[in-house]
This record gives C-alpha cells, structure tokens and sequence, in this order.
C-alpha cells in the first residue's frame, strides 16, 4: 500500500485521485500490491493462460454440438453431440419415450415450489399444505393410474427424477426420525439415551454405500418369506436410515443452543415433556437449524450418486449407460462435465441459499 | 403404545409397497402380479443393456420376453432389473427376480451351493484374450508379466488367475466393475490384455477406434454355458423357462420364424403342428396357453433371428454362429423332441 | 374396587395416579418399551433372516475366511497370491484403505491449509480462484469426480512405451507413475536410525530452547537448528559410507516398468480425487478458523515485534487450531469413509475385496458386517487420535 502510494504522487503528481478510483489504480491495490503478490499475479496469470486458451478450444472452437459419434470421431475438439444425442435417455432413464412430459412437468413443479420457498414469508400454515399438495401432484405425475394417467411403475423411474427423489424424499422423510433421535440421544433415560447413541455412532461410522449394499443384497433377507420390497425403496430406506442420523447430529446442535431458561420456564408451566419440546424448544431450536439443514441436504443430493453401485438409474448411471453402448464409447469427459454441471448448478444454487438463509436470521 | 402403532403403520406401508412372491409357486405368482421379473446385465451391449430410448435389447432381454411370451401371450408384460454381479444371486433368492438372464455362467457349485437351478443354456462361451497386434504375443502361454483387464467377481476372474497359476507365470490384475469402462482402459493401453468370454470379446474389438490393432488369441480356457437361472425347487417354473429357450432353437430347427409362422400354422407337418399348438397338448402339459411356442416365435422370434439381432453378423458384436450353431450345423444347439 | 366405600376408592385412586405420574416410574416403563420394541424389531429381522437362510440353504458363519480365495489382487502391500486365503485378501484390502486414507488426509491437510490461506490471500486473482475452486469441487459428487480422474487418467497419458519422462528417473504413462528410488546399500537403515535420533535431539533441544527463552528472553534459532539436525545427521551417515549413489531406475522389460516405485492409475485417480474434493471442505474449514482469530490479534503480535512467520506460528495458529481441530477431524472421517468408493474405479480397498469375496461365496450377511466393523474400527481410531490432539492443542488455552 504505502509504495504503491508513493509511486502515484512520484509519477502522476496531483492526479492522484482520479487514479484511486480507476481500474489502474484497483489493479495495482489488488493485483501487484508488493512484489511477493506480483509474482503470485504473474505466475497465476501465466498458469491461466495456459489451461485457459487450450480448453475454450477444445470446448467451443473445435467441439461438435449436433452432429453423429462418427463426425466427431474424426474431429479433435469436444463432442458434445453426446448430450442432445442422448438427452432424454440420461434424463428421464427408462421412463415410457412418449411418456416423458409427466417427470418433466413434476421436476418444473419441484423447481416452482423451491423458488416459492425461497421467500420467507411464505413460510405460514399453508406453506406445509402447498408442499404436501405439491408432493402427491408430483407423485400421481410419476406414478400415473389416477385422472386416466398411464400407470408407470417406479421401477422404470430414472435419471434426475430418481435423483431428486432419492434426495428430497429422503430429507423430509430422515427429518422427523433424526429429530426423535436427537431429543433421545438428550434425553435421561438412560436405556434410550444408549440406543440413539449407539443408532447415530453406527451410522456415522460406516460409509454409505455399507448401507447401499446391506439395501440391495440384505434387505430381502430380513423379511419373512414372499415380501418384497421394490429395489428403488429399499435404496430410499438405506438412504433415509443413513441421513437421519446426520440430521439428529445437526438437530441436537440446535437444542444445545436453547437455553436453561426456556426449558424451566416451560415446566414451570406446568407443560409436559410433550408439549414442552413440540411448544417451546423445538420450534426455536429448529429454526437454528435451518442453515446446516440445507448442508445435509446438499450432501444428501450429492450422496445420491452412490446408487449407481447398486445398479440404480440415477443421472450418473444412465450417463454412464450411454458411454456404455459403442457409438458413444470414449466421450466420457464430455458426459461427466455435462453431469457435473447439473449437479453444480443444484447444490450451488442451494449452497447459497443457506448463506443468505444464515445472515437473514443472525440479523 | 404409540409407537408401536407407527410400527403397525409403518409394516402396513411396507407390505402395500410390496409384492407377494411365494417359492414353489413362482407361475401363480407370476400371473396373479401380471409380469414377469427378470433380472439383466445392464450394461452388456449384445446381452442386456437399453438403447438410447430406454428399450432394453439384447439376447438375454429377448430369453427374457420369450419366458413372459409363454406365460402372458404377450412380450411387454416384463419387467426388467439391471443387477450388478454382487446383487444378482440374492435378488433371485429373495424373490425380488422370478428368473435371471444375466449372462450368469452354470457352475456346480452356484447350482448347489446358491440355491440355484440353471434353466436350458441361451449362450455357450468361452473365456479368451484380446491383445493389442503391436505386442507380438500370439498364445496365451506367452502372457506372464501382462497386466490383465478382468470384470470382478466374476468366473472370469477366478478362471484367469487359476490359467496363470497353473503355467506358473505372473499376473497383475486391473479390475473394473463396468463393461464399458474396462474396454476404455483396455483400448487406452491400462492393461495388455482383456480377458472375458470371448462372445464379449469380439463385441470389444469391434468397438475398438482401430479393430485391426487387436487379434482375439486362439486359446480358450475355459467352459462358460450362459443359462438362465431360477430358484431351486420350483420345477414347473424351471420346466417353463427351459422350454421358452427350447422353442426358439425347436423353431429354427423346423425352420420357423417370425414371418413366416402364420403360414406354418397350415403346415402338414404333425411335428409343426404339435409345436405350434395346432394339435394341442404341449401347452397343458406345461400349464401354459396351447399358443405358447406360436407366440413366442411370432413375437420374439426364433433362436437364429434373437441371435442375429442382437450379436450377429450386422451388429457390431459381428459374432459367429460357432459354437451357437444348431447341431445340424456343427453347433450344440440341440432341442429334445416337442411332443 | 368395591363400590359403596368411597373413603377407599379415593384413597386407592390418589394411591394409583401417584404411582402411574412417578417420573421415575414412568421414565423405566417407558424405557422398557422402547427397548421392547428395539428387542422385537430385532428379534423380528433376525428371525427372518435365518428362516431365509435356512430356506434358501444359504451357508453362513465365518468358515470362508479359510478357504483359498483364489483371485489376484492387483495391489499390495504385503505378498499376496491367489493361493492365499479370503482373510488375507481382505487384510491386503484393508491395508490399501489405510494406505490411501494415511496419505490422502496427510496431502489433504497440506492442500487445504494451502487453498484456505490463498482464500484469504490479499492478491484479488488468487483469492477469486481459490473460493472458484472450493465452490465448484464441493458442489460435484465425489464419485462423479474420481469419474472423471480415472477416464481422464488413462485418456491423457500414453502407454508405457512411449511413457513421458518429465524428470530423470520418473515416467508417467497409463500404467501410473513410476519413479527411481535408491538402490538398497546395509548404510540406509544407519541413516533412518539417524534421523530417528535427530527428531529425538530435536525435541529436547526445543524444551530446552523454550525453557530458556522463558528464563532469559533470548531467542534461540529452533527452525534452521532443527532442520540442521534432522537432515545433517542422516547426510553424515550417508557421506561416511562412501554416499552411495545407484538408483534403482524403472525399466521397460516386456510389459511393463519393472524396479522403481509404482503408483497405479486407480490409485492415483483415488488419491487425486479424495484429496481435491476433501481438501476444498478442509480451506473452508481453515479459513473459518483463521477468521475467527481477530484482527487485533495479528495487531497486537506484529506490535510487539514478531516477525509474520512469527505472528502465524506463535499467535494465530495455536489459537486457529483449536476451531480447526474438531471439524477437520470429521473431514478426515469423511475421506477415509469416500475411500470406500475405490470399488467403483477398480482400486483393491477393503470394500472392494469384500464384494468380491461376498460373490464369490455368496455371504453377503457377513461380508457386509466385515465392512461395516472395519470402518467402525478406521473412525474410532481416527477420532480418538484426533480427539487426543485437540487435547494436546487445547492446553495451550491454558
């Protein structure tokens, strides 16, 4: 700072405030603000330019957009004729072709209802009624057999409804088990106290896909003989089990955030255990914890992916399905960057979400 | 009490969610839930895998339909379940599957050991090598050192490391649980050597950016019948799946396929008669309709037309008959008398 | 409860209002309900499940583990041959995931402590690119990443013949990375036990170092000493044995490199992947702690007349540590759990080894159950390490 500044008044003498305010003058302040920053600058520049000039070429100079694997076998760029080629396959997964308005129409409700929500103050009574109205519209869309809808089975559903199911269905569902086993793991019970401890310790402990696996090759052995469970369920039960665990650790932040106070206040009230947590101490402390809910729902969104290990048709497998078949073969980082992109776009638009979230109820 | 009422609840959701499926009586089953369920590869361009409409296609799909054909008359009455090779057993033992068409190799020990019962083999293969030609290797015995490209948890993967045992020489395995994405590696040069049955093989090279850099090398190590598989106990549903796979190769035989198997029901032939039905009994006997092996050639076709479909000369598998070939042709393709 | 006495029945009810509203009663019945449906849930799947064994003729118990597994690994830290059995593949599993997780959280900690600094870095251009950089790689499933690293890892690099050498001695090419390593010579384990003695000198010359700076105030050169002492004793060593010099060079021998140190594609596309998508949480977690730290603190110190490297080893780290240390230690869990998805891309972990093993005897109860045990094991291990550090860090705090 101080020899930047001394340089403006040695050379530029009495313009020195126009100089602040320039571009010149922010390059300077932020860019070569002494010489180890230089350095850095340069160095950063030149590493940009060399990464930077290369990929636009390989992305959007040389690259197909439209054209068949063969044209661009030939080419040198990206093809990204790999995407339109296959779009509705990688989107929708085995879903009827003809059918695939109905998850387009539900993932444009999801969406709606996302936005509505980002509004506080439509977060009222019948902000939980839109939801559930929401949900089952969305569920018939899929599932049909209602309003002279084709029936579709789940078993075909795929591609980023599954995705999005897996992770929000998930969530909601996870939420009301990871807040009982919070209130357990604070409870003085001792014998429940050991249960949710062991529940949540357990869970945390042991990767996901443990989980996935123990969905798709044990689960059936738990039942008594000719139940069976849908694949897709039994990955949401691994996936609902597994979150939960994460939300009661978040939740039971929230709790300890409550103070004293309020709990006495509410027994002295003479309210009981029930109406003390469902009155009093929950609605603030899971107010707390909105913003990390969002995290868990984050990573909950970014999890689902692992179901592609077990055979699932999430938006990554039916990705990997297409550079499967020969045509497509060799095309990968084109379909990965496509894939990653969709996810990019959901978790950060969620991710910033829960920062404003944050600072608007800090303030 | 509460929660044991949410426990109550919570059963009550899961048995509506699911279906019943009773061992023994897999056909009643099958019929009261209006499909069949079929567990495939998914990924084996050739034997299971969707087209880029989401269709499933390949041989082990169209056994698949053959199996539904016979039961419902009608092809699309399936369901399909891409498995993995870890799922694909349990999901036939716990009854989340009625019948498995998942390239799976008949072994004794899955036969017995699993639980199992292989139906009527679709698919007779041979486990081989592919390799680069700039290698210069032209037997397998010449193969110590390479580092192999294998599918885990396969026959495969035993086969291979018992061959290299067995002439004492060293390998270093490259495993990947993704058909396509252990090509890739194969063809970018990860390993030496691709080992896999060699109908699988052939569909690699040809999808290879140079097919003629790679030659399939002559020896083959092992025996892999592709059958498919149902639960061990339940003969009539076994009896079934074995004739769907019998019909199609019975019709190539008699020189039926789909287009011409509305004329062949005038055929004179008491032998074409009593296959397709014409002259009942075979449908009964199986407890089927008497049209079963009319169906399923009219709708899925006979054995030659699934194969060509799928892995024959106009595909890019570009497979041989060989071993595949009806026995008057030098194959062992061999159906026991329809009557 | 007769009626006609009314004197009793009060008496009776108030007898029995207090006994169903005890707190402490009713605290034990609910807790003997709660574990009854726990015992009869699990009694219900239990029963279940060995009904379907027994059904299904489905072998169980821990007998595999003594039978020959009879498939190669492809990596190992010990010797290992198809020969051997089930228990040591999955100890040669088990053994890679400590490998990768060992190293993926050492690189991680570096690299993230690395991007949280250059989040904070007054340079607009670096700052920009490092909060790029932690926004994108936390907003991409890591599977989809090591995705991508595996493809991108054979896609890019040539096949050993034409390996690239970017250094004499290392070669990269779709095998993985070879590089050179010293030949052994009988001097190398003096040199270790070398070193080992220097980090002993070390320690208690900065006990001393310390105790004396607090009796007289004067500074003693700890770093450049230490550093001395540590690579000065084993060069000794090495320069009294003649400094022997022969490399083991990676070769080209029919296949493949043999000599040298290998690193495998799967490897290296798991490591890669683990340690950028860790490290990204790991500078947000970094830069939180070193923003937690107030400006007056850097003020203070630099008033006092510490020198910068100073102020960040003596005043800001040891407080930043104790908001980094507990967070961190969940990231650090976090990668060794994410190892798990090795199976995806083909590297021999623990969880890998299990599926094959589940497949092959088709014992899936007890191989998800080894699974689920070991990474318990990795965590407990992880976190109580982890656990006595930030006890260590903490009493700092004094």
């Amino acid at each position: 700072m101080t020899q930047s500044g001394k340089n403006n008044i040695q050379k530029e003498g009495l313009k020195a405030p126009i100089i602040r305010i320039g571009v010149v003058h922010w390059i300077k302040a932020n860019l070569f603000n002494g010489v180890f920053n230089s350095i850095l600058t340069i160095v950063t520049l030149f590493l940009l330019y060399k990464v930077i000039p290369p990929f636009a070429r390989w992305a959007f100079i040389d690259s197909l957009w439209f054209s068949s694997a063969e044209q661009c076998r030939a080419g040198s760029g990206a093809c990204w004729s790999i995407i339109p080629a296959n779009i509705r396959f990688i989107l929708f997964g085995f879903y009827p072709h003809e059918l695939h308005w109905r998850p387009f129409v539900a993932m444009i409700m999801l969406i709606g209802l996302l936005l509505y929500s980002k509004n506080r103050n439509h977060w009222n009574r019948s902000f939980g009624y839109i939801w559930i109205a929401g949900l089952s519209i969305m569920g018939i869309l899929m599932k049909g057999g209602l309003f002279g809808l084709t029936p579709v089975d789940s078993d075909q559903w795929g591609g980023l409804p599954l995705t999005l199911m897996l992770s929000f269905f998930g969530m909601f569902a996870a939420y009301p088990l990871g807040v009982l086993l919070a209130l357990g793991r604070r409870s003085q019970m001792p014998a429940v106290k050991t249960i949710c401890i062991l529940y949540i310790e357990l869970i945390r402990g042991v990767p996901l896909i443990s989980l996935l696996f123990m969905s798709a090759v044990l689960f059936p052995l738990f039942f008594p003989e000719g139940v069976t469970v849908n694949k897709i369920i039994r990955a949401q039960a691994a996936i609902i089990l597994f979150t939960a665990a994460y939300i009661a650790e978040v939740v039971r932040g929230g709790l300890q955030a409550i103070t004293r106070g309020q709990y006495e206040a509410a027994e002295s009230l003479g309210l009981n255990y029930v109406q003390k947590m469902r009155l009093i101490v929950l609605p603030q402390a899971l107010k707390i914890v909105i913003p990390p809910s969002v995290g868990i729902l984050i990573s909950a969104f970014k999890d689902t992916s692992l179901v592609v290990i077990i055979a699932l048709y999430d938006v990554l497998k039916t990705t990997k399905s297409v550079l499967a078949s020969p045509s497509w073969m060799g095309f990968s980082p084109e379909a990965y960057l496509f894939v990653a992109l969709i996810y990019f776009v959901c978790c950060y638009s969620m991710s910033n979400y829960s920062r404003r979230l944050e600072k608007e109820l800090q303030t | 009490m509460k929660l044991s009422k949410l426990w109550l609840l919570v059963m009550a959701v899961v048995v509506a969610l699911s279906g019943a499926a009773f061992a023994g009586q897999t056909l009643d089953n099958v019929k009261a839930k209006g499909f069949v369920q079929v567990g495939v590869n998914g990924e084996l361009f050739g034997f299971g895998k969707p087209d880029e409409k989401g269709v499933w296609r390949g041989l082990d799909v169209d056994t698949g339909r053959a199996i539904a054909v016979a039961v419902f008359g009608d092809a699309n009455k399936i369901k399909f379940i891409p498995l993995t090779a870890v799922q694909r057993f349990t999901a036939l033992q716990s009854g989340e599957i009625d019948v498995l068409c998942r390239n799976a190799t008949q072994t004794l020990g899955r036969d017995t050991e699993l639980g199992l019962d292989f139906a009527q083999v679709n698919y007779y293969d041979g486990q081989g090598f592919l390799v680069p030609k700039k290698l210069k290797i032209k037997r397998a015995k010449k193969l110590d050192g390479a580092t192999v490209c294998v599918l885990p948890g396969t026959t495969t993967e035993l086969n291979v490391a018992d061959y290299f045992r067995l002439h004492k020489m060293k390998m270093k395995p490259v495993v990947i649980e993704n058909t396509a994405e252990l090509a890739k590696a194969f063809f970018a040069g990860r390993c030496d050597v691709l080992t896999s049955d060699a109908s699988q093989l052939a569909g690699t090279r040809a999808v290879a950016p140079k097919p003629d850099d790679y030659i399939i090398l002559p020896d083959i190590i092992s025996k892999e019948p592709l059958a498919p598989a149902v639960r061990h106990g339940d003969n009539q549903w076994k009896d079934i799946v074995t004739y769907a796979v019998l019909a199609m190769i019975e019709a190539e035989e008699l020189g039926i396929n789909s287009k011409n198997v509305d004329e062949q029901l005038k055929s004179a032939n008491p032998i074409v008669q009593r296959f397709l039905g014409v002259s009942p009994g075979n449908g009964k006997a199986l407890g089927l309709d008497e049209k079963w092996a009319y169906n399923i050639v009219k709708q899925v076709g006979n054995y030659g037309e699934i194969f060509e479909r799928n892995v024959g000369k106009n595909t890019p598998l570009k497979l041989q008959r060989g071993l595949n070939a009806l026995w008057k042709n030098g194959g062992l393709m061999y159906s026991p008398p329809f009557k | 409860m007769k009626k006609g006495n009314p004197v009793i029945s009060t008496e009776d009810a108030a007898q029995r209002a207090a006994w169903i509203n005890d707190p402490k009663i009713r605290a034990i019945l609910y807790q003997i309900a709660v574990l009854g449906i726990v015992g009869l849930l699990g009694y219900y799947l239990f029963s279940n499940t060995v009904e379907n064994l027994k059904r299904q003729s489905i072998a169980t118990g821990f007998g595999f583990l003594n039978k020959e597994a009879s498939f190669e690994i492809g990596e190992s830290l010990i010797p290992y041959s198809a020969a051997d059995k089930y228990i040591k593949a999955l100890l040669v599993g088990a053994l890679n995931t400590i490998k990768v997780a060992f190293i993926g959280i050492i690189l991680t900690v570096c690299l993230g402590t690395f991007l949280g600094i250059a989040r904070l870095s007054k340079n607009w251009l670096v700052s920009k690119l490092a909060a790029v950089y932690i926004e994108v790689m936390q907003d991409i499933p890591i599977l989809l990443q090591l995705f991508f690293w595996y493809s991108f890892f054979y896609d890019i690099l040539p096949s050993p013949r034409e390996a690239i050498e970017p250094l004499n001695g290392v070669f990269m090419s779709n095998r993985g990375l070879v590089f050179a390593v010293p030949e052994w010579h009988p001097a190398h384990p003096y040199m270790a036990m070398a070193f080992v003695a220097g980090c002993i000198g070390v320690y208690f010359m900065r006990r001393w170092a310390r105790k004396r700076q607090e009796r007289t105030g004067q500074i003693f050169p700890v770093f450049t000493l230490s550093l001395g002492i540590m690579i000065g004793l084993p060069l000794t060593i090495w320069l009294l044995a003649g400094a022997p010099h022969k490399m083991n060079v990676p070769e080209l021998v029919g296949f493949n490199f043999t000599g040298g140190l290998n690193m495998s594609p799967e490897f290296g596309a798991l490591l890669i992947g683990l340690v950028l998508y860790t490290a990204a949480f790991v500078a947000e977690i970094v830069r939180a702690g070193i923003q937690a730290i107030g400006k007056g603190q850097t003020e203070a110190a630099m008033a006092i007349g510490l020198k910068p490297g100073q102020v960040l080893s003596l005043v800001i780290l040891p407080q930043a540590l104790r908001v980094i240390i507990p967070p961190l230690t969940s990231q650090m869990l976090n990668l060794t759990k994410n190892s798990s998805l090795a199976v995806a891309i083909g590297f021999p972990d623990f969880v890998s080894v299990a599926s094959t093993t589940i497949n092959q005897t088709g014992q899936a109860i007890e191989g998800i159950s080894l699974i689920m045990v070991v990474y318990l094991c990795f965590s407990l291990l992880t976190s109580l390490f982890m656990n006595w550090y930030n006890k260590k860090m903490a009493l700092v705090e004094r």
